[in-house]
């Protein structure tokens, strides 16, 4: 049975014994509502959260769990000779799970029938050419005991299918009869159900908890994978960053600094241009703009927030490129050899960054209380020096704050960079040459390669660590920062 | 005292409506401050005007098309050699038996014009036509085999080179070492225009269609590539609003302020801020690497984005359920409901306009998103296949808007960046369209307690 199928006959029995829960409830207490504890929908709740809850959480464990098991049995009984030397055990358990998809689907097509698929071998039949008739495409020969492999595995599968079935829809039921048996028109339904609501609720909240723990484990795994196969102190210290394309290693320099350099340097460039104008515009619209004028002008900023990324990176690629090219290029000044560079990016990027500095700059500027205002103008000062000698000296820390959130996005931010700020590795001082940055690199390393078996690929995973722990870092810093200054005052 | 002030030189008393050489300063000073803020903002509506008129200049060509309309004799000695009509042998001949009666109807079409040329042979056309054009033709014929022996007038996809040249990105001079067109050929393009044969449409395949290979940028459409963010926002939308809205209930009314509540809140506010690359790495790690979910689904980018949009949709929905009195939760309280009753009865359906309000937004932001895109897949192939059911819908490869338009923008033929061009300017009316609803949602329902 399918999973969807699995999934509805859980549902319709649930159904049934709310249904069913209702009627008991009403039942037991004659048909007189006011002799139940709770409302009677209470009680067919009850029963429908027994039957769903045990159900489909098994569900979900047993759909975690089997592919893992399968694959471990697999690799156990597969034959020890068998895996040739320029492959690992782990590629070939997943040309086992492809070779076995592709006998399902060599069924589901009626290429093949279901005794074929247990009967055909290697030796006399050319498994690749059935299953392209099937619509799988294979990248190489089936050898007879990758094909033995997927047939233990797709007869596996199907047992462990079968006994899924049995097991929830009897999970199922139990929890049918348990909440059956015990309602009765004395049954404190109403807590119970709001209890398991509550336990729901509680999950709900604990999947920030699950994903970030999702990410730390996906990155440590990965991190530690790729310092076995390269050494960590070269990956810190090394200055260059130059992968092989073999993919075989050994070449390889995967030093982290040119890299690490290129994204502080493009977001330096970033927030030249972002924090004078955002902080400027949030000091105008805060202290001068009549209320006209802010209406409009607030929101006209902030749509340069709402546009995706990925629009900055064609700006920067096909806007502010060929224009720098036209100023500093060959035609021009001569300073530019190419239109992707960190200048490139760095504008686009500090385009996206104004709105950003501006309204948080603007929210703790109008945070500032009053009455320092009132004090300042009361001893003769004029507007602006008052905004620069009382209200922004106030406001700065909030401010640092702020640069420094929008130095963390700047950090992370993908797009702009893989389309606009280049793609070889370079310490230099020049921002008109290219450079390139982590995020850009993880992009490289890790798209349309899924063998993750290579210092290559696997290093992507150490540049997402170090990206991961430098944003955390400046974020923690700022929001404490930023939460320390909204307390000076309240 | 008074002796040493007054045996100074008798002060110089100004009148007050004159100002002094230092007041003069500070007033300029003043000026000057309010100009830079004035010239920041303007600064940052003038990108915003740079921005949006970039994308409109460079991507409203992508929306027209130009077609070539000519009457192709459908040859029976060429297309069904046996003359039984059979579909079976009909489907044998190839588009390359169909290239030499397109190439021949172009070229009857130069001569009906009375265009002088160089060209002698009809093959010559074959500059002129898209390499889709075969196909197109080939398909009305297997649809419909009655047709063959007929003269049937078509429409057909001019290649990218003409298109570029009557959109100006092409010229004589950026032609001068293209293999695939000569200068003669732009003359009989002048030549056919004036005569009315090819003519710059607007072009719906653009926006409904599939994307093409390289080499026939006339040919691409974000249509599966729409159908592809349909279904991943379908996802998200199923997935992050009841969870989001959970948690949220949870964090603002019942939580006990304890170690527990304190951590879930953190990681919250640490997720909304972790960059969206690194959610990308985890939908690689545990969807792909670990779950063998298949690479490139929409459910798998789905589900990234929904982790991804969580706090989003969180942090707003719990500024909606604040916004709600707390008289109203007394008052259910009062008269004898339960906690949870008070919550869902009365203080979900009142923050209910507001959460909506900070769902649609959270879309909007998905929507839009790439990076995570890119590493589980969704780049480096040819969307092609329209999802031919749900399930196929969401577990097929299918690319995303913003995934598509990247994919355009990485293309080596400059004829590419005008679909991306103009695949942002339908990316942004998509969001527009949300903002607007979302927008009007919190107009017509918000209230002022």
């Amino acid at each position: 049975m399918s999973t969807v199928w699995l999934i509805a006959c859980v549902i319709a029995i649930a159904l049934a014994g709310f249904f069913a829960g209702r009627m008991r409830a009403l039942s037991s207490a004659g048909d007189n509502r006011r002799a139940l504890h709770s409302l009677p929908n209470y009680y067919g709740w009850n029963v429908a959260l027994k039957v769903m809850t045990p159900a489909l959480g098994l569900l979900v464990i047993w759909l975690v769990a089997q592919p893992l098991w399968l694959s471990t049995t697999l690799a156990n009984n597969f034959p020890e000779g068998a895996v040739a030397e320029d492959t690992s055990l782990s590629l070939v358990m997943t040309d086992v799970r492809r070779v076995a998809e592709g006998l399902d689907r060599a069924v589901a097509q009626g290429v093949m029938s279901e005794a074929e698929t247990g009967t055909i071998r290697a030796e006399t039949t050319n498994v690749r050419e059935v299953l392209a008739e099937a619509g799988v495409a294979l990248g190489s020969d089936v050898s007879p005991e990758v094909l033995r492999s997927a047939q233990d595995y797709r007869a596996l599968a199907s047992t462990g299918n079968l006994w899924r079935s049995i097991a929830i829809i009897g999970v199922a039921l139990l929890g049918l009869g348990w909440a059956l048996r015990e309602t009765s028109a004395s049954f404190r339904a109403r807590n119970t159900v709001e209890q398991g609501v509550l336990a729901i609720l509680v999950f709900a909240a604990s999947i920030a908890i699950l994903t970030t723990i999702g990410i730390v484990l996906s990155l440590i795994f990965n991190t530690v994978e790729f310092f076995r196969l390269y050494p960590a102190l070269e990956f810190f210290t090394l200055l260059e960053w130059a992968p092989s394309f073999s993919g075989r290693g050994g070449a390889s320099s995967l030093g982290i600094l040119p890299l690490l350099w290129g994204t502080l340097y493009i977001s330096f460039v970033a927030l030249l241009v972002a924090v004078p104008i955002g902080i400027f515009a949030a000091v105008y619209l805060s202290e001068y703009a009549s209320p006209t004028v802010r209406s409009i002008a607030k929101p006209m900023l902030e749509v340069l927030a709402g546009i995706p990324t990925i629009v900055y990176g064609l700006f920067a690629l096909l806007t502010v490129g060929p224009l720098l090219m036209s100023v500093f290029g060959d035609d021009g000044l001569g300073w530019m050899q190419g239109q992707r560079a960190v200048i490139t990016a760095g504008i686009a990027m500090g385009i996206m960054l104004i709105p950003f500095v501006s309204s948080l700059s603007d929210d703790i500027i109008n945070a500032v209380p009053q009455s320092l205002r009132d004090g300042s103008y009361g001893l003769g000062a004029t507007q602006s020096e008052t905004i620069r000698q009382v209200v922004l000296p106030a406001a700065l820390p909030g401010i640092v704050g702020a640069i420094l959130l929008a130095a963390s996005r700047a950090i992370g931010e993908t797009m702009i960079v893989v389309l606009g700020a280049g793609a070889a590795a370079r310490l230099s001082l020049n921002p008109f040459e290219a450079m390139t940055t982590v995020t850009a690199k993880i992009v490289s390393q890790l798209t349309g390669d899924s063998d993750f078996a290579s210092p290559e690929a696997l290093v992507a995973f150490a540049l997402g660590v170090t990206l991961f722990v430098i944003t955390l870092g400046l974020n923690v810093l700022a929001l404490g920062i930023v939460r320390k200054y909204r307390e000076q005052y309240e | 005292m008074t002796d040493a002030t007054a045996s100074d030189a008798p002060r110089a008393r100004p009148s007050l409506t004159d100002a002094d050489a230092r007041t003069a300063r500070r007033n300029a000073a003043e000026k000057r401050f309010r100009l830079y803020g004035i010239a920041a903002i303007g600064a940052g509506l003038f990108f915003l005007v740079v921005l949006l008129s970039a994308i409109i200049w460079n991507g409203v060509g992508a929306f027209q098309q130009s077609f070539v309309t000519v009457s192709v004799y459908l040859d029976p000695a060429k297309l069904d050699k046996k003359g039984e009509r059979n579909i079976d042998d009909i489907r044998k001949v190839s588009t390359f038996g169909y290239n030499p009666l397109i190439q021949q109807a172009v070229f009857d079409a130069v001569s009906e014009a009375g265009i002088e040329t160089e060209y002698t042979k009809a093959k010559e056309m074959k500059a002129l036509l898209s390499a889709s054009a075969a196909a197109q033709v080939r398909d009305t014929v297997l649809a419909n085999p009655d047709l063959i022996g007929e003269t049937m007038e078509f429409r057909l996809l001019t290649s990218s080179r003409v298109d570029g040249y009557l959109k100006g990105r092409v010229t004589r001079d950026s032609i001068a070492r293209d293999k695939n067109i000569d200068a003669g050929h732009l003359d009989l393009v002048d030549g056919l225009q004036a005569a009315g044969v090819i003519k710059r449409e607007f072009n719906i395949d653009f926006i409904l269609g599939a994307d093409a290979s390289e080499s026939r940028p006339e040919q691409a459409g974000l249509g599966v590539s729409m159908l592809g963010s349909f279904f991943m926002m379908l996802v998200v939308l199923i997935l992050s609003l009841p969870i989001g809205v959970a948690a949220s209930i949870y964090l603002e009314e019942f939580a006990p302020k304890n170690r527990f509540t304190d951590l879930i809140e953190v990681n919250i506010s640490n997720l909304a801020a972790v960059p969206s690359i690194v959610f990308g790495i985890l939908g690689l790690a545990v969807f792909i690497q670990f779950a063998h979910l298949p690479q490139s689904a929409p459910l798998v980018g789905g589900l990234v984005l929904t982790l991804m949009t969580l706090p989003t949709i969180i942090i707003s929905t719990r500024a909606s359920l604040k916004a709600v009195p707390p008289s109203i939760r007394d008052a259910a309280l009062g008269v004898g409901a339960s906690k949870m009753q008070a919550v869902f009865h009365h203080v979900l359906p009142l923050a209910m306009p507001g959460i909506l309000t900070g769902t649609i937004i959270g879309l909007a932001q998905a929507l839009g998103e790439t990076a995570p895109l890119l590493l589980i897949g969704m780049v480096g192939y040819i969307a092609t296949n329209v999802p031919d059911g749900i399930a196929s819908g969401f577990l097929d490869p299918n690319s995303a808007m913003p995934a598509q338009i990247y994919e355009w923008a990485k293309r080596a033929d400059p004829a590419y960046y005008e679909r991306a061009w103009g695949g942002i300017i339908i990316l942004l009316v998509f969001l527009l369209a949300m903002n607007i609803i979302a927008v009007l949602l919190r107009r017509r329902f918000e209230r002022r307690w």
